[in-house]
């Protein structure tokens, strides 16, 4: 007769168990794996894995040559793709001692911070969305094709563009470029007042996000935190700001911080940091002095050996680039400080003791972007 | 009585929000004219891409079938793909010296990624961005093509 194995009878309620969400879970926006460790509903701790988007762009990079570069660091953070591109040029400017035409560095800076809203504006959909508001994402989408359209017209591409190359760019911006940046900042002033309606004031979101994954400025310092993210918690890291490049220094913004560092206050950094791109926008497009497009370069760019290193403001955050030349025509050595590995790390941090619906949230206000987490 | 009060405050505060974003999605759905969505395919006969819309690499020919190629190679080693390859042809010259020029000017289209440094690199202007962007094909090899037409010569005033 067999035997009947009694198992010992567990408490459920006590019992820890660990689900896998992602790596194609809708609310991680990519191919990110978290192991959430949950008793009941609440979050103990979690795991992020990486490395399901691996491309080893850093290694790739050790056999093009510099203007080669750029293309790969599109892919990176794809939704900054321009600010990507601009933190490379600018290395390889700062190493060669080229100073790039005053043209250049108005466009440059007048794309970055188009590329900032059409991120945000992103964002700001899949915030919406992963809250359960399918509507915003429409909206936000619709306001989003409004950019990619001049950037379409301009720069040939709508996500990977591909537009600055070292000493200057690609080609001079269309005839109708600033006529249309004009107009489009005249349409979305009208129309983020709709965000606010929409979501900003809905009773649902604001009791999901306020006092939810609070982040404390020291846990943010010493994580690595930038970007809104970062600067929801009081930690004042806008590059712009604090290391300008390009013309920041000539335009007039704020620095918005926060105070709480919560969920909703990370939300709310966008929406302001979306405006205050529109003020720089505005103050730099008229301005746009005549010139070439390109500074003279060699054809071969052959940094001198030695260690740079650039740093620019990418929508989510800091974007290091780093490079070991050894006289040669391509980098012995190059890393990316990626804000979004660091805005990962903290996840664990402050999502602890969350429901696992405030995860999602709380992900959402991170918006990390996978590939560039993986690289 | 406070909190029965606070109670109710709470209700109305959390109608009135949610009745302001349905004010929203009320406005647009009752004007229809602010819907912004292509009807693509249904427009593909008045749909014009931006002129400098990056389709694909295309070589231009002019009406007699002459591009102006010269096989020089230098797009080959602009590009980081490795998308581009050129075979080269030796033709004996009346002076009786041998010249190169290009046979095939091979463009494998899925390993693109559309960073126009080949068309950048080109010392002739041989190169420029083609407006087609419906590549879909059921067979893989359909994406390999070859850039200049066959029959087709080098612009006779381009020198190397
Ligand atoms: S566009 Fe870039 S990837 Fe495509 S063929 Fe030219 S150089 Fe190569
Ligand atoms: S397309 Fe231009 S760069 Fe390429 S082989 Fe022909 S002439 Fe040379």
């Amino acid at each position: 007769m067999k035997e009947v194995i009694h198992l010992p009878v567990q408490n459920v309620e006590e019992e820890e168990y660990h689900i896998n969400m992602g790596p194609q879970h809708p609310s991680t926006h990519g191919v990110l794996r978290l192991v959430v460790s949950l008793q009941g509903e609440i979050v103990k701790s979690l795991k992020p894995h990486c490395g399901y988007i691996h491309r080893g762009i850093e290694k790739m990079c050790e056999k093009d040559t510099y203007p080669q570069i750029i293309h790969l660091t599109d892919r990176m953070d794809y939704l900054s793709a321009h600010i990507n591109n601009h933190a490379v040029c600018m290395l390889v400017e700062k190493a060669l001692e080229v100073e790039v035409p005053e043209r250049v560095k108005y466009i440059r800076t007048i794309v970055d911070e188009l590329n900032r809203i059409a991120s945000h504006q992103l964002w700001w959909c899949s915030f919406g969305m992963d809250m359960g508001g399918l509507t915003c994402f429409f909206y936000g989408l619709r306001d989003r094709e409004k950019i990619l359209d001049i950037f379409e017209e301009s720069f040939g591409s709508r996500l990977l563009h591909s537009y600055y190359t070292p000493g200057g760019l690609m080609m001079d911006i269309h005839p109708d470029f600033q006529k249309n940046v004009k107009a489009f900042i005249k349409y979305f002033r009208k129309k983020i007042k709709d965000y606010d309606e929409l979501l900003t004031g809905n009773i649902i979101m604001q009791l999901r996000t306020q006092g939810i994954g609070i982040l404390s400025k020291e846990d943010a310092i010493s994580y690595g935190v930038t970007g809104p993210s970062g600067r929801a918690s009081g930690f004042a890291c806008d590059v712009r700001k604090h290391h300008p490049y390009g013309v920041y220094d000539k335009a007039d913004f704020k620095e918005i911080l926060g105070t709480k560092g919560d969920t909703f206050e990370r939300y709310m950094m966008r929406m302001d940091e979306m405006l205050e791109s529109m003020k720089i926008i505005e103050q730099l497009i008229d301005n746009i002095p005549a010139g070439d497009h390109t500074a003279k370069m060699k054809a071969v760019l052959k940094l001198p050996a030695g260690e740079y290193f650039q740093r620019v403001e990418a929508a989510r955050g800091e974007l290091g680039v780093y490079v070991v030349s050894d006289g040669n025509k391509s980098p012995y050595r190059m890393k990316f400080r990626s804000p979004n590995f660091s805005n990962l790390s903290v996840l664990d941090h402050i999502s602890r003791g969350c429901k696992i619906a405030d995860l999602v949230a709380i992900g959402a206000s991170l918006d990390y972007v996978i590939p560039d987490i993986d690289r | 009585m406070n909190s029965f009060f606070e109670y109710f405050t709470d209700i109305y505060r959390a109608v009135k929000s949610l009745l302001t974003g349905m004010k929203v999605t009320g406005r647009y759905f009752f004007s229809p004219w602010e819907i912004v969505t292509q009807q693509y395919p249904e427009n593909r006969k008045t749909l014009k891409m931006y002129d400098r819309f990056k389709g694909e690499v295309i070589m231009p020919h002019n009406e007699h079938n002459e591009h102006r190629c010269t096989g020089c190679g230098i797009c080959e080693t602009a590009c980081p793909n490795g998308t581009i390859e050129i075979i080269q042809a030796k033709i004996d010259m009346p002076d009786g010296k041998k010249k190169r020029i290009i046979d095939k000017h091979i463009y494998h289209l899925g390993m693109c990624t559309f960073c126009g440094l080949c068309i950048k690199a080109c010392p002739s202007d041989a190169l420029a961005w083609g407006q087609e962007f419906e590549h879909a094909v059921f067979d893989r090899s359909k994406l390999n093509k070859t850039l200049n037409q066959p029959g087709s010569s080098i612009i006779k005033d381009i020198v190397e």
